[in-house]
């Protein structure tokens, strides 16, 4: 499944990365200890987090993930708007928390599981 | 940074300032950048850059004048020092132990300081070696086989 199946079927805004949405998601992660994500997500994973600092594009980046999703709706700074499009990170916004975006992300990617 | 070198091992330096949140990272993601660039298998990249990033943001955030990664790329290895000069870790023991962290409220708010820094750089290293002495400074030294990782290999560490 690609990220921009995901934007059309979650209705996430698309705030970085536009260009970038054909890529593939491996799976999720949701966490906001940047070291708990760099230990334990996997590449390819699309990362849910309330955090919307630079840093996060660095996290994304290093730990090969496929876009970060960000809970709570407020947009990132335009500095870091910018980042993650040099970096090649898409960044999606929504207004639902994380738990509410992580069971909806889980049934779309793992909808054996009941 | 690359310097220029004719065939034999190079290497990329990376000057980290202290405090200095808003490029935390930044330097760590071009470092896996640049390995990819110069022929380093994804996986070996995305170790060295989790490595960086963790040595980066320790430097950002705990190190009193900043410091310095230095990557150097081999045939077969990638070498990744990260030093600084201070404070120094009192107790390196109780530093690496998971969930330890003397990390300020403000590091604490942006999802630092969960005390899984040093866990995760000796994870993603075959070789690991933390020296530092209060007064004089930190240098960390890993090594990553390159395309040879083993997860269930032994890393052995070295403290002093």
């Amino acid at each position: 499944m690609t990220l921009r199946d995901i934007v059309r079927q979650l209705g996430l805004e698309v705030v970085a990365g536009a260009g970038w949405l054909d890529r593939d998601v491996s799976g999720g992660f949701s966490g906001d200890l940047l070291s708990n994500v760099l230990a334990s997500a996997r590449p390819g994973n699309l990362w849910i987090t309330i955090q919307r600092h630079v840093n996060v594009v660095g996290v994304a980046q290093v730990a090969g993930l496929s876009g970060v999703l960000l809970a709570g709706g407020e947009p990132p700074a335009a500095a870091v708007l910018a980042k993650a499009e040099e970096m090649a990170i898409p960044i999606l916004l929504s207004r639902d928390g994380a738990f509410e975006l992580a069971g909806r992300l889980h049934r779309i990617l793992v909808p054996d599981v009941r | 940074m690359q310097e220029p070198t004719h065939g034999g091992p190079r290497r990329l330096v990376h000057h980290v300032r202290a405090g200095d949140i808003e490029h935390g990272g930044l330097a760590s993601a071009q470092i896996k950048r640049q390995l990819s660039g110069l022929g380093v298998a994804p996986q070996d990249a995305r170790r060295a850059g989790i490595i960086a990033f963790e040595g980066e943001m320790n430097l950002v955030v705990y190190s009193t004048n900043g410091g310095t990664i230095t990557v150097t790329v081999s045939e077969k290895l990638v070498d990744i020092e990260v030093a600084d000069e201070g404070p120094g870790i009192e107790d390196i023991d109780l530093a690496l132990t998971p969930g330890f962290s003397t990390a300020p409220s403000w590091a604490r708010e942006l999802g630092f300081g969960a005390g899984m820094g040093l866990c995760n750089i000796q994870a993603n290293a075959d070789w690991f070696e933390i020296h530092s002495h209060i007064g004089s400074g930190t240098r960390i030294l890993c090594r990553i086989e390159r395309r040879r990782h083993d997860a269930s290999g032994h890393r052995p560490t070295t403290r002093t």
